[in-house]
C-alpha cells in the first residue's frame, strides 16, 4: 500500500508520545487534536474526495455523542456497545440526511445550506427533550473501568483515539485506490462526464455520507466518553462543524493526512491564542475563520499542497507536454 | 438485415416555448458510423442528450438493442452500452489522463489496477500515450477531444456517440483523429457522429442524415446529401441551391 | 380553535416583524441575483450592524432612526470594501470557494463580536418602545408599525434605483448576463461590490428598525438570518418580490405557530419548513434557476 511507510512512521511517533510524557496538558491537547482529526477525516471523506461540502457535521457528531450517552445513562448499555450504536446511529442520521438532499439533487450551496440546517434542528431538539436531557444535557456516571470505557489515566484514552484516527487514516486510503474512490472523485470533478461513464452518481454521493457521517459519529461518541458530559451546544453547536471542516481545508482538502495535520495545526493556534489572552470566549473561532479565509485565498490546497509543490520544485517531473501531438506517436 | 442498433422514431423536445426538436426519426445500423450533420442549433446535441438519457422527449420513442429507453437514467445507458462524448470537453480537470480514462475503465473492471491498466491501452489506442501522466487540465483541445473519446471507449460500449469530436481540431489533427474512429468502428462498435467538418464526414459516414431546425430534411450516402439542395439551402439559405446552380450553367 | 380576538392580531403582528424578516431577505437575494452566491455572512452582519445601532445610542445618544441615517453608508461602504477586497479576491471565482469564505467571514464576525462585548444580552430603553397604536381589536407596537412602513419605502427607493439609475441599470445588466455586461464595459467587480454594499445597507436598517423592540448578543443576527434564508428560498433566490411576500408569509406563519406551539417549537417550525421548500421546491413561488 502506497504510504505505509509515511502512515508507521506517524502512528509510530504519536503512539510513544504518553511513554515519554506524563503530562496531562500534552495528552489532552493531543486527544483534542485527534478528535477533531477523526471528525476532520469524516468531513473530508465527503467534501474533500466527494466535492460535496456540509456545513451540519454537528449533526453526526452530536448524534454519535449522545447516543453513545444515552443509551448509558438511561437504559444500562454497556459503554462500548453504546459507542458502536452511536455509530451506527449517526449513519443512519447521514443516510437520511443525504438521501433527502442528494434525490432532491441539493449541491453546492443550497447542500451547505440544508446540512446547516439540519444540525440546528437537532440541536434545538436536543435542547428542549427531555430524553437528551434538555437545557441541562446528559451526564455520564463516573465509573473507572476499562469495561465500561473509561480509564484512570489519559493514556488508554489517547491510544484509543489514536487507533480511531489511524484506521480512518487507513480506510481512506484503501477508498482512494478503489472503484468507489475513483467514482467518488469523479462525482467531485464532473457530475455529469460521471453519469455519462457509467456512475450512479446518487448513490456514490450517499455512500460517501454514510461512511463521512460514521467517521465523524465515532469523533462524537469518544467526546462523550472521555469528557462525560453532553449537552446541546456541544454536540450539535456549530464549533465543531466549523472544526470539522476548518481542519482538512487548512491540512489539504482531500488528502489522507490533510484532516491530522490541519487539527494539530487549528489547535496549535488556538492554545498559542488562549495563552495570549486567557481564555476570553469567541477569540479563538475568530482566528479559524480568519485561517479559513486565508487559506482559501492563499493556499487553497492547504498545508499538504504547500508540501506537494515544495517536492515538485525540488524534483521537476515530467508534467510538460511534448511539443507535437502527432499522431503515430505513442 | 439485422435490426439496427439505435432507433429514434418522431422524438420532439419542447423547451418551454422553444421546440428544439420537431419530430426527428434516424436509425443507427450496427457496426456502422452514421452522420448526423446540419447547421447550427439545428437540434443534434439535443438528440444527444435525449438519446443518453441526460433529457427525456417531450414525445416520441427511442429504441436501443431492441428496447424502449426512454426515460433511463444516463448511468444506466452507459451500462447498457451506450457511450457519449461531451460537445464542450468535460475532462476530469485535477486528474491525470489516466486517471481520467480509469473511470471509463471502472465500468467494466472493478479492480483498481486493472482499470488503470486498460485505460494505459485505449490512451495508446487513440494517441494519447506518451501523456498518459499529465494532468487533463494541461491538454491542448485537440489532446481533450481524445480524452473525451477514450474515456467513453474505457467503457467497452456497443454504441458511440461522438458529438462534434473534431471541432477545433486543425486539418493535420483532423486527419490524425479520422483512422481512430474507424478503427473504433472496425472494432464492432457502432458510431454515431454529430460533425460540422464535412472532409471527415465524407470519409468516415456511411449514412448521413440532415437536420436543420430540428427536423429531419434528408438522408442518404454521404455523396448523395452533398448534392441534396435542400441540405444546400439549410447550410447557405434559401435560394443558394438556385443561385449555385444558376451560377453552375452559366460558368 | 383559538378565537378570532387572538388570530387577528397574531396575523397583524406577523406582517409587521415579517416586514423587517422581507428587508434582511431583500439584502440576501439581492446578493443571490446578481453575484449568485450565498452570502453565509448575511447573520453576522446583521449582528453587527445591531452592535452598531447599541453603541450609537449608548455612546453618541442617537436614536436609531435617526441613527440609520448615518449607518446605513457606512454599511453599504463595509460591504462594498468586504466583496471587492476580501471575498471577491480570495474565491478566485470558484463558487466552492465562496462558500467558504463566506462562512470564514461569518465565524471571524460573530466571534469578534463576541469576544469585543461577551455573550450579555443588552437592549436599549427608548421612550415609545412600548407606545401602542390600535388596529381593529389589535394592539401594534409603534415601532413594528414604524418598521413596517420604513420597510415598504425602502423597498420602493431599491426599485426606483434598479429601474431608473445606470447604477441599477448596470446591476440588472450583470445580474442577467455577466459576460455581455463586462464586454459592454461595465465593471463588474465594481458592480458586485455595489450591489453587496445594498444589501448590507438593508441589514444597516434593519438593525435600527429592530434595535427598539428586540435585544443585541452576539447571535442576535443568527436567527433573523435563518429566517431570511427560509423567506429567500420560499420566496425564489433572486426574486425581489418573492423576498417580500415570503418575509410577510413567513411573519405570519411565525406568529401563527408561535401561538400554536410556544417559542422555542417555534423555531423548529422555521427550520422544517426550510427543509421542506429546499427538498420540494428549490425554486420557490417566482425563483430563478438554483
Amino acid at each position: 500500500m502506497r504510504g505505509l511507510g509515511i502512515f508507521l512512521i506517524v502512528m509510530a511517533a504519536l503512539a510513544i508520545v504518553p511513554l515519554l510524557t506524563a503530562s496531562n496538558v500534552v495528552l489532552n491537547f493531543l486527544v483534542m487534536a485527534l478528535l477533531i482529526a477523526l471528525a476532520g477525516q469524516g468531513w473530508n471523506l465527503l467534501g474533500g474526495y466527494g466535492g460535496q461540502y456540509s456545513f451540519g457535521h454537528a449533526a453526526f457528531f452530536g448524534t454519535g455523542a449522545y447516543v453513545t450517552a444515552v443509551l448509558q445513562v438511561r437504559y444500562g448499555v454497556n459503554a462500548w456497545l453504546a459507542f458502536g450504536v452511536g455509530i451506527a446511529g449517526g449513519a443512519i442520521v447521514g443516510a437520511v440526511i443525504g438521501a433527502l438532499s442528494f434525490r432532491s439533487g441539493l449541491k453546492g450551496s443550497y447542500f451547505a445550506l440544508i446540512t446547516l440546517a439540519f444540525a440546528e434542528v437537532l440541536r434545538i431538539l436536543a435542547s428542549v427533550a427531555p430524553l437528551t436531557g434538555a437545557g441541562v444535557g446528559t451526564l455520564i456516571a463516573l465509573d473507572l473501568r476499562p469495561a465500561a470505557f473509561q480509564f484512570q489515566s489519559r493514556a488508554p484514552f489517547y491510544w484509543i483515539i489514536l487507533a480511531l484516527v489511524g484506521a480512518s487514516l487507513v480506510l481512506v486510503r484503501l477508498i482512494e485506490d478503489s472503484r468507489f474512490g475513483a467514482y467518488l472523485i469523479a462525482v467531485r470533478e464532473n457530475e455529469d462526464a460521471a453519469k455519462a461513464l457509467g456512475v450512479n452518481t446518487i448513490t456514490i454521493k450517499l455512500g460517501a455520507m454514510i461512511l463521512s457521517a460514521a467517521i465523524t459519529a465515532a469523533a462524537g461518541g469518544f467526546y462523550a466518553q472521555y469528557f462525560l458530559f453532553v449537552d446541546a451546544g456541544i454536540a450539535y453547536g456549530p464549533w465543531i462543524s466549523i472544526d470539522a471542516l476548518l481542519a482538512p481545508i487548512v491540512g489539504g482538502i482531500g488528502t489522507v493526512f490533510g484532516p491530522l495535520l490541519g487539527a494539530l495545526v487549528i489547535k496549535s493556534l488556538g492554545e498559542l491564542t488562549k495563552l495570549v489572552t486567557a481564555d476570553a470566549p469567541g477569540l479563538d473561532l475568530a482566528l479559524y475563520g480568519c485561517i479559513l479565509v486565508l487559506v482559501i485565498a492563499f493556499a487553497p490546497r492547504g498545508i499538504v499542497g504547500i508540501l506537494t509543490d515544495i517536492k515538485r520544485c525540488l524534483h521537476p517531473a515530467k508534467t510538460e507536454p511534448p511539443a507535437s501531438l502527432e499522431p503515430g506517436h505513442g | 438485415m439485422a435490426e439496427p442498433l439505435l432507433q429514434v422514431d418522431d422524438v420532439s423536445m419542447r423547451f418551454g416555448g422553444l421546440l428544439a426538436v420537431d419530430g426527428a426519426s434516424f436509425t443507427a445500423e450496427t457496426g456502422r458510423i452514421t452522420a448526423l450533420i446540419g447547421p447550427n442549433g439545428a437540434g443534434k446535441s439535443t438528440l444527444f442528450a435525449i438519446i443518453s438519457g441526460f433529457l427525456q422527449p417531450s414525445t416520441g420513442r427511442v429504441t436501443y438493442d431492441g428496447a424502449d429507453i426512454v426515460g433511463a437514467p444516463p448511468h444506466r445507458l452507459a451500462r447498457r452500452g451506450i457511450a457519449r462524448t461531451f460537445q464542450i470537453t468535460q475532462p476530469f480537470a485535477g486528474l491525470t489522463v489516466r486517471e481520467n480514462i480509469a473511470v471509463g475503465a471502472h465500468l467494466k473492471r472493478p479492480a483498481r489496477a486493472d482499470a488503470l491498466a486498460a485505460a494505459a491501452d485505449v490512451a495508446r489506442a487513440v494517441g494519447l500515450g506518451e501523456l498518459i501522466d499529465h494532468p487533463s487540465a494541461n491538454l491542448t483541445v485537440a489532446g481533450r477531444k481524445r480524452l473525451e473519446l477514450a474515456r467513453a471507449l474505457a467503457t467497452e460500449p456497443r454504441l458511440l456517440l461522438l458529438d462534434e469530436v473534431l471541432a477545433g481540431l486543425n486539418p493535420t489533427e483532423v486527419r490524425g483523429m479520422v483512422p481512430v474512429i474507424r478503427a473504433v468502428r472496425d472494432r464492432g462498435i457502432t458510431v454515431v457522429m454529430i460533425e460540422h467538418v464535412m472532409e471527415a464526414v465524407m470519409s468516415l459516414a456511411e449514412h448521413v442524415f440532415v437536420l436543420a431546425e430540428g427536423r429531419m430534411i434528408a438522408e442518404g450516402s454521404p455523396q448523395a446529401i452533398a448534392q441534396n439542395p435542400r441540405v444546400v439551402e439549410a447550410y447557405l439559405g434559401h435560394g443558394a441551391a438556385t443561385r449555385m446552380m444558376a451560377g453552375v450553367s452559366d460558368a | 380553535m383559538l378565537s378570532p380576538l387572538l388570530i387577528i392580531p397574531a396575523v397583524l403582528n406577523g406582517l409587521m416583524a415579517g416586514a423587517v424578516y422581507a428587508l434582511v431577505a431583500l439584502g440576501l437575494t439581492l446578493i443571490y441575483g446578481v453575484l449568485h452566491i450565498i452570502n453565509f455572512a448575511h447573520g453576522a452582519l446583521l449582528t453587527a450592524a445591531m452592535f452598531a445601532a447599541f453603541f450609537a445610542y449608548h455612546l453618541l445618544g442617537l436614536d436609531p432612526y435617526l441613527a440609520a441615517v448615518g449607518l446605513t453608508p457606512l454599511f453599504f461602504l463595509l460591504g462594498y470594501a468586504l466583496q471587492r477586497f476580501v471575498i471577491g479576491p480570495a474565491a478566485h471565482g470558484e463558487d466552492r470557494n465562496i462558500l467558504l469564505v463566506t462562512l470564514g467571514l461569518a465565524v471571524v464576525i460573530e466571534n469578534a463580536l463576541l469576544y469585543a462585548f461577551r455573550a450579555d444580552t443588552r437592549t436599549i430603553n427608548l421612550p415609545y418602545a412600548f407606545d401602542v397604536v390600535a388596529i381593529g381589536p389589535a394592539f401594534v407596537a409603534v415601532p413594528r408599525l414604524v418598521a413596517f412602513g420604513a420597510v415598504i419605502v425602502v423597498a420602493l427607493a431599491l426599485w426606483l434605483l434598479m429601474r431608473w439609475t445606470d447604477t441599477g441599470k448596470a446591476i440588472r445588466a450583470v445580474a442577467k448576463e455577466k459576460l455581455g455586461a463586462e464586454l459592454s464595459g461595465i465593471d463588474v467587480a465594481h458592480i458586485y461590490a455595489v450591489t453587496f454594499g445594498l444589501g448590507t445597507a438593508c441589514l444597516a436598517i434593519a438593525a435600527c428598525l429592530l434595535i427598539p423592540t428586540y435585544y443585541v448578543n452576539p447571535s442576535a443576527g443568527n436567527s433573523f438570518v435563518l429566517i431570511a434564508f427560509t423567506t429567500v428560498v420560499l420566496g425564489g433566490m433572486g426574486s425581489v418580490p418573492g423576498a417580500l411576500i415570503g418575509g410577510f408569509f413567513v411573519g405570519v406563519v411565525e406568529s401563527l405557530s408561535g401561538l400554536y406551539l410556544g417559542e422555542s417549537l417555534g423555531q423548529i417550525g422555521i427550520f422544517v419548513m426550510f427543509i421542506l421548500v429546499l427538498l420540494f421546491r428549490p425554486n420557490g413561488l417566482f425563483g430563478a434557476r438554483a
